[in-house]
C-alpha cells in the first residue's frame, strides 16, 4: 500500500484501537483467573445471591457494597478493573443468622464488581454489578 | 504499631435470647494500598488491615480477609445471633504484626 496520509491516518487509528481493546480483557482475564482459583472452574449459578452496589459513585476511594448470601459458608469479592481484582473475603460463622456484610471498597475506574459465594452443598453462586466511578481511587 | 489506629464498635447491650442484632465496627487505619506513589515517584509500601474476626463466647460470627482495595478506616456491618449473655471479641490484624482488639459485653435478659 502506498503511504499517503490518509493510509496513515486508518492504519494507526487502526492501531489504537486494538491497543484500547488489548488493554481492557488483561484485568478481567486477572478476576477470572482469581475466580477460577476459589471455584476450581466450577459452574456458577446465579440468583440465590445479592449484590448491592451504587450505580454511580463519585468518589471511587469509598463506594459502599453490601453482599446477602443466605446459605453460603464464603464470599469473596472481586472488581475487574483494579490493578489487583481481589477485594474481600467474607467467612460467615455459626452464629451469623443473614450471612450478609456490607463495607466500603476502593474502585479504580468503572468497572464490574463480581461476588463468588460458596453454599453450604459446595456449588458456586454468582452476582455482579456494574459500578461508574467518577474519580477514581488508587492514587496513580 | 501503625500510629492513631482506633476501633469503634457498635453493638446494642441488651438483646433478647436467640434475637439477630447488628453489629458495626469502625476501625481509624490508613489502608495503605502499595499502588500509590509519594512525591518522589517512589511506591509507599503496602500497609493494610488483612484480616477481621468477630466472635461471641468463642463461637465465629464472620472472618474476613482484606484486599488493598478495602477502603481507609475499614468498616463492616453484619449480623449476629445472640443466644446468651456473653462478650463479643472483635479483632483486626495488622501487616505489622499488630492485633487490636475490642470486646462489647451483651447482656441477655
Amino acid at each position: 500500500m502506498e503511504l499517503t496520509r490518509r493510509n496513515m491516518l486508518v492504519i494507526s487509528s487502526g492501531t489504537a484501537l486494538t491497543a484500547a481493546l488489548g488493554a481492557l480483557p488483561a484485568f478481567a482475564s486477572m478476576t477470572e483467573d482469581e475466580i477460577a482459583k476459589i471455584t476450581g472452574g466450577a459452574d456458577t449459578a446465579e440468583g440465590a445471591i445479592t449484590l448491592t452496589a451504587p450505580e454511580i459513585a463519585e468518589n471511587g476511594n469509598t463506594v459502599p457494597i453490601e453482599v446477602a448470601a443466605p446459605g453460603a459458608t464464603m464470599v469473596a469479592l472481586f472488581a475487574d478493573g483494579n490493578p489487583t481484582p481481589k477485594v474481600a473475603t467474607f467467612n460467615f460463622g455459626p452464629l451469623n443468622p443473614t450471612h450478609a456484610a456490607s463495607t466500603r471498597i476502593r474502585l479504580a475506574g468503572t468497572q464490574n464488581i463480581i461476588a463468588i459465594a460458596k453454599m453450604e452443598d459446595g456449588s458456586f453462586q454468582k452476582a455482579s454489578a456494574n459500578v461508574k466511578v467518577t474519580i477514581g481511587g488508587c492514587g496513580g | 504499631m501503625a500510629s492513631g489506629v482506633k476501633p469503634r464498635v457498635k453493638v446494642p447491650s441488651k438483646a433478647a435470647a436467640g434475637e439477630t442484632i447488628t453489629i458495626k465496627t469502625l476501625i481509624s487505619h490508613k489502608m495503605e494500598s502499595g499502588q500509590r506513589k509519594d512525591d518522589d515517584g517512589n511506591k509507599i509500601p503496602r500497609s493494610i488491615i488483612n484480616r477481621f474476626t468477630a466472635d461471641f463466647n468463642g463461637e465465629n460470627v464472620i472472618d474476613v480477609t482484606l484486599e488493598p482495595a478495602i477502603s481507609t478506616n475499614p468498616y463492616f456491618q453484619f449480623d449476629a445471633t445472640v443466644p446468651e449473655s456473653g462478650d463479643f471479641v472483635f479483632k483486626w490484624y495488622d501487616d505489622d504484626g499488630d492485633v487490636y482488639e475490642e470486646t462489647k459485653s451483651v447482656t441477655v435478659g
